[in-house]
């Protein structure tokens, strides 16, 4: 059955090709369209070709600011991709060997993966809410100047939002640490060892490098899964909008092809992170 | 078993875990049990908010409530979604596994259906509009081919779309799991069933699929789970216009009725809970990683 080109094998290589057309067809079909003239719609024909809605979005397209939204959704992916590779690398080398609540730790980071979001993104915002709740409360009570004054929330980007984001990214990092190490061969670590090397030693000279190509995975799955996020940071990012929220502000506001341009835009971005996090491993697999 | 250095390596991860998921949860479970007003949540021990969401559920004379037709589409939702992902996830993990050859393939073709995931799900939900849409592609073309007369407003803002998008954005979740216990499968297993006379048809449902389950199980968790909780694919798909859980949550969230909020939630949680431990009854997840 294996070794024939039956009808099996011609079925399921046109299904596969028609799955890859419905997974990037409608991508494609939004970044042709960005392309409108200026008179042209939200569907096709295309009306004419240019750049119009793209310089449209780059003046603000008379929106939101989307610029500032864009820095902030990258520089906010930055840390989640520095802060998810550091945690998982260490949390999956500590997971090698047994320690206290190993267990625990591995049922929450799984059941963090499938909780719904929004209960955990309200769950945080009602944190952050008694947070506030209570630190106002002490201000009154000592009469902390700065506290009555001047203080407004707890709920930000890079406190909530940040750790929202994490329960998502971090999951992701360690079942690839976990994947690593099932195909990991300890002898060159037990040999670095025996030659007298310390433990952070032989982390860093044996260890590191050769799970290195995939630590650019787990980086690849910090940086666009929390550029991209939105169901969990929905309720938790404050004031402060970032990328994925402006967006879905758009699409019910937005009627011309400047939201194709938005989209294109920030799919280029994606493809973007994919590409060099690609390269990047395919030299370090070579070394 | 005591405290040792390993412990120190987790811990910057446990404490994450701990401040941003176990006391998140378990303050939704507190504040379920709150009274509020129009501008504050008021620490009390009530159950008014479990008995508004349930207000006439268990009066059968009556149409169904609120409560309990909302679970019933999310259901719904959770079947048909469920059900397309795990047939597409099937045959292109089946694919990938037994049809192509060599293992650069292999990754070329794995990294094919995994990209899209690292794009924004927002933006592969609003892809859909040109094509579905009154003046879509869709509709252009069957009239052009004379399938049908007028523009069919049910492509878009409907059941439908949410059903495609959520097939859109989750086949992925599917196909890694089944991928992984297909890829596991000993091939000359199936060479024995084949030289033993059993067909194709017989080797996949009496040799791959039993074999393959908990890559189908994991994968129905996570397809389950997803859908159960959404409020953004059925917001932007649906139009605004269906009703969800998730929705519910995220509107009384924004009126700040947030102990009618948590309430709903905890119920959600309940129920998804409820499904996860019966799938993971039949079989142990940390062996398939």
């Amino acid at each position: 059955m294996l070794n024939k080109k039956g009808k099996s094998y011609y079925f399921c290589w046109g299904f596969f090709l028609a799955f890859v057309i419905f997974l990037y067809g409608p991508t494609f079909t939004i970044v042709v369209l960005s392309f409108q003239g200026p008179e042209g719609g939200l569907t096709f024909p295309m009306n004419g070709f240019s750049f119009h809605w793209f310089h449209k979005l780059w003046e603000g397209g008379g929106y939101v600011d989307i610029g500032s939204a864009f820095r902030r959704s990258i520089l906010l992916g930055l840390i989640l991709m520095v802060l998810t590779v550091l945690l998982s690398v260490s949390a999956g080398m500590a997971f090698r060997k047994k320690f206290f609540g190993a267990n625990f730790l591995f049922l929450i980071t799984v059941s963090s993966l499938i909780v719904p979001s929004i209960i955990l993104s309200l769950g945080i915002a009602l944190e952050f809410r008694l947070l506030d709740e209570t630190l106002k409360f002490l201000g009154d009570k000592y009469s902390i100047q700065w506290i009555i004054n001047d203080f407004q929330t707890t709920l930000n980007m890079y406190s909530s939002g940040l750790g929202a984001q994490l329960t998502w990214t971090l999951p992701f990092g360690l079942l690839i640490m976990f994947a690593i190490f099932n195909r990991f061969d300890k002898s060159f670590e037990e040999a670095s060892m025996d030659l007298g090397a310390s433990s952070w030693q032989t982390f860093k000279f044996v260890v590191l490098p050769i799970i290195a190509p995939s630590v650019i995975g787990i980086a690849l799955f910090g940086f666009t899964l929390s550029y991209d996020e939105l169901a969990r940071s929905s309720q938790v990012m404050g004031a402060t909008n970032t990328l994925p929220l402006e967006l879905k502000g758009l699409t019910t506001t937005v009627t011309t092809p400047v939201i194709y341009a938005l989209g294109t835009l920030t799919t280029g971005i994606s493809f973007l992170a994919i590409f060099i996090a690609i390269i990047l491993f395919m030299i370090m697999r070579k070394k | 078993m005591k405290i040792n250095k390993y412990f120190l390596l987790a811990f910057p991860f446990y404490l994450i875990f701990i401040f941003f998921f176990i006391i998140p949860l378990i303050l939704t479970i507190i504040v379920s049990f709150w009274d509020y007003t129009e501008y504050s949540i008021i620490p009390d021990f009530i159950f008014d908010n479990y008995k508004y969401i349930f207000n006439k559920c268990f009066e059968f004379s009556n149409d169904l409530c609120v409560t309990f037709k909302t679970y019933l589409s999310t259901f719904y939702f959770c079947f048909m979604a469920w059900f397309f992902t795990l047939i597409i996830g099937f045959t292109v993990a089946y694919f990938l596994v037994f049809h192509v050859r060599s293992v650069g393939m292999q990754i070329v073709l794995f990294l094919i259906c995994t990209i899209p995931f690292w794009t924004s799900n927002v933006i592969r939900m609003i892809s859909w509009i040109p094509l579905l849409g009154r003046n879509g592609l869709f509709n252009s073309f069957l009239i052009s081919t004379g399938v049908i007369d007028e523009p069919q407003e049910w492509f878009l803002y409907s059941h439908f779309s949410v059903i495609l998008a959520f097939v859109h954005l989750y086949t992925l979740f599917m196909i890694v799991p089944i991928f992984n216990s297909l890829i596991r499968i000993d091939k000359s297993l199936i060479e024995a069933a084949y030289d033993s006379g059993a067909n194709g048809f017989q080797i996949l449902t009496n040799i791959i699929i039993p074999l393959c389950k908990p890559g189908i199980i994991i994968g129905s968790i996570f397809v389950i789970t997803v859908v159960m909780g959404d409020f953004l694919t059925i917001g932007i798909m649906g139009g605004q216009q269906i009703a969800s859980i998730g929705k519910i949550i995220q509107v009384e969230m924004s009126y700040l009725q947030l102990p009618s909020a948590a309430a709903n939630a905890v119920i959600l949680l309940m129920i998804t809970l409820l499904l996860i431990w019966t799938m993971t009854k039949f079989i142990d997840i940390r062996k398939e990683l």
